[in-house]
C-alpha cells in the first residue's frame, strides 16, 4: 500500500511534461500533505478544537486542561520517571496474563479444532465461562487469590483466555477440507496434515485472536488495577481525578492509548512477516 | 515402454450407492472395466451417472459398496503412492510458494527438500511457469494455478494420474489450450490417464477411450474406442462423427 502511494504521483508527473521541476516538486509537496490532511486531518481538528476550547475558557480547563498541560504532565512523569514504575508493573500483570493466555489457549484450540471429542466435551462449560462477564468474577477471584498479583493477573489471563481460543478453534476448523484431502491424495499422515495444511491455515485466524486478546488484556488491565492497586497505569487514572490532578489522569490515559497501538501495531507486523502470503493483513 | 511401466487398473463389478433422503440412490451398478497400461480413458455420462465417484473410488477417497478395484494385480485399499489426483480446483496451499506447492508431494512422502524440489523445478518448467517458481498462488490466474497443481501431480511421478474435471472451471481459451497441454503431457509421461469430464470435445480430444456411464437404472456402460492419429485435430470430418456418435449417446442428436 505504502509503495503504491509513493509510485502513483511520480508515474502520473511523468507524462504531463513540460512543466519545471519546482513546480512539479511543489505539487508532489501539496499531493504528499493533502494526503497527511485527508487521514489525520479529522484527528487533528479534534485535538486543536481542544486546545482552543480548553485555553480560551469554552470549558472548564480544569476539568479539560488543554492539551499542553497534558503533554507537560506526561513529559514529566516520563522524563522525571514518576509514571515509568506505574507502566512497567502495568505491562507486568497484562504481559504475564497474555504469555499465559497464549501459552494455554493456543495448544487448547487447535487440539479442540482437531478433536471432536474434546470440542464436544468441553464446549459447554467454556460457553457458560465465557458468557459470564470477568469482571463480575473479579470479587470471586480476589476471594480465592487475595487481593494482591495473583488476582490481578489472574482476571486478565480469564477475559483474554477466550477471544484467543475461540478464533484458534474457527481457524482450526475452517481450513478448507478440499486441501486436506489433497494432503490425504499424496499419503500425508494425520501429524502431517496437521503441520503442513492445518496449523499454516489458521494462523490468520489465531492472529485474530491475538489482536482481540491484546486489546481484552489492556482493558482488564485497567478494570482490575482500579480496584485495590496501589500502583499502575489504571491506579494512576483513578488516583490522579480523586486528587483533583487532572492533567495526570490525562496523560496516564494517554499512555494507555499509545500502549493499546504500539501492542496492535507488534502483533500487525509480526503477521505481516509470518502471512506474507496473504493479501488481508490489515 | 507404457506397459513396462505398469499401472493396468481392473475394475470388478464395482458398485456403489448413497442414500439421499432416506432413499438409496444407486450411482455404479456392478461396472466392471479393464483400463490399459499408459492408456487416456476418458469417462463421460450425465450428472449424477457417478463419474466422479468411480474417479474418487480408483483415487482411494471413496470406498465402494461392493466389488473390487485392483492395479497391476493388487486390490487397492484407500490411496496409494502409484496414483496422483487432479481437482478441477487447483488446491494449492496458499502460504507456499509455487516452488513449495509443487515439491509438497515429494516431501509429504519423506523425500529431502532438495531433491523434491530439483524435481519439482522440473516439472514446473514443464508446465510452462520456469519463471513463477517464487510466485504465491494468489497471484496466479486460474489457468496458472490448475498447471501448479498438475506439476505437482506429475512431480511424484505416478503410474496412474486421476483428473477430476480438470478444465472444468477454465475459460474456453484457456481450456483449449490446456487440453492440448494434457495430450503432450500424456505423450511424454507415458502415464495411464483417467478423466473425468463433461466437454464431449475435451474427451474425443484427449481419449483413446470414452467410458460413457449410463444415468438410468439397468443402462449399460459403453465404451467407445477413439481411433484417430495425434496431436488431433478438432475440425477434421472424422473427429466431428465422434462427436455426433457421442450426442446420440446422451440422446441429443
Amino acid at each position: 500500500m505504502t509503495l503504491q502511494h509513493i509510485e502513483r504521483p511520480i508515474g502520473i508527473s511523468g507524462h504531463d511534461g513540460g512543466n519545471g521541476f519546482g513546480s512539479e516538486a511543489l505539487r508532489l509537496a501539496g499531493r504528499t500533505s493533502a494526503r497527511i490532511l485527508s487521514r489525520y486531518g479529522v484527528l487533528l481538528g479534534f485535538l486543536a478544537l481542544w486546545q482552543v476550547a480548553a485555553s480560551s475558557g469554552w470549558v472548564n480547563a480544569a476539568v479539560l486542561p488543554p492539551i499542553d498541560a497534558i503533554v507537560a504532565a506526561l513529559w514529566k512523569g516520563l522524563a522525571g520517571g514518576g509514571l515509568l514504575g506505574d507502566i512497567a508493573i502495568s505491562l507486568q500483570r497484562a504481559g504475564l496474563a497474555f504469555a499465559a493466555a497464549v501459552i494455554v489457549a493456543i495448544p487448547l484450540g487447535l487440539i479442540m479444532g482437531q478433536v471432536r471429542a474434546v470440542e464436544t466435551a468441553l464446549d459447554p462449560i467454556l460457553q457458560l465461562f465465557r458468557q459470564t462477564s470477568a469482571l463480575a468474577l473479579y470479587p470471586v477471584f480476589i476471594l480465592l487469590l487475595g487481593l494482591g498479583e495473583a488476582s490481578k493477573v489472574f482476571v486478565i489471563f480469564w477475559a483474554t483466555l477466550f477471544p484467543l481460543l475461540l478464533n484458534t478453534i474457527s481457524g482450526v476448523k475452517e481450513v478448507d477440507p478440499k486441501l486436506l484431502e489433497m494432503a490425504r491424495v499424496y499419503g500425508a499422515r494425520r501429524l502431517t496434515i496437521f503441520r503442513r495444511v492445518v496449523l499454516p491455515g489458521a494462523v490468520p485466524s489465531i492472529f485474530v485472536g491475538l489482536r482481540l486478546g491484546a486489546t481484552t488484556a489492556l482493558l482488564l488491565l485497567i478494570a482490575s488495577e482500579m480496584i485495590g492497586a496501589n500502583k499502575g497505569i489504571g491506579f494512576q487514572v483513578m488516583n490522579a481525578q480523586y486528587n483533583f490532578q487532572i492533567p495526570l489522569m490525562f496523560a496516564a490515559i494517554v499512555i494507555l492509548a499509545a500502549l493499546g497501538l504500539i501492542a496492535n501495531q507488534a502483533l500487525v507486523g509480526l503477521q505481516r512477516r509470518l502471512c506474507r502470503w496473504s493479501s488481508t493483513v490489515g | 515402454m507404457a506397459s513396462a511401466r505398469g499401472g493396468e487398473v481392473t475394475i470388478r463389478d464395482l458398485s456403489k450407492s448413497f442414500s439421499l433422503g432416506g432413499r438409496q440412490l444407486a450411482v455404479l451398478r456392478s461396472l466392471n472395466l479393464d483400463i490399459r497400461s499408459g492408456e487416456c480413458l476418458v469417462i463421460v455420462g450425465a450428472s449424477g451417472s457417478g463419474k466422479t465417484t468411480l474417479l474418487r473410488i480408483l483415487a482411494g477417497l471413496e470406498r465402494a459398496d461392493g466389488g473390487a478395484v485392483a492395479i497391476d494385480g493388487r486390490e487397492i485399499e484407500g490411496v496409494g503412492e502409484e496414483r496422483a489426483v487432479i481437482f478441477q480446483e487447483p488446491r494449492l496451499l496458499p502460504w507456499l510458494t509455487v516452488l513449495g506447492n509443487v515439491a509438497f508431494g515429494l516431501e509429504v512422502r519423506g523425500v529431502p527438500k532438495a531433491d523434491a524440489e530439483k524435481r519439482a523445478r522440473f516439472y514446473i518448467a514443464l508446465v510452462g511457469l520456469a519463471e513463477f517458481g517464487d510466485a504465491y498462488p494468489r497471484q496466479l490466474s486460474g489457468g496458472m494455478a490448475q498447471r501448479v497443481g498438475i506439476a505437482r501431480a506429475l512431480t511424484v511421478q505416478p503410474e496412474i494420474l486421476l483428473l477430476d474435471e480438470p478444465l472444468g472451471a477454465l475459460d474456453a481459451m484457456t481450456k483449449i489450450s490446456m487440453q492440448e497441454e494434457l495430450a503432450r503431457i500424456w505423450n511424454e509421461e507415458n502415464v495411464t490417464m483417467v478423466v473425468v469430464t463433461h466437454d464431449l470435445e475435451e474427451a474425443i480430444y484427449l481419449a483413446d477411450r470414452v467410458l460413457i456411464l449410463p444415468k438410468e437404472k439397468g443402462g449399460a456402460a459403453r465404451l467407445i474406442e477413439i481411433d484417430l492419429p495425434r496431436p488431433r485435430d478438432r475440425s477434421e470430418s472424422r473427429f466431428v462423427r465422434y462427436r455426433e456418435e457421442l450426442l446420440r449417446e446422451f440422446g441429443l442428436h
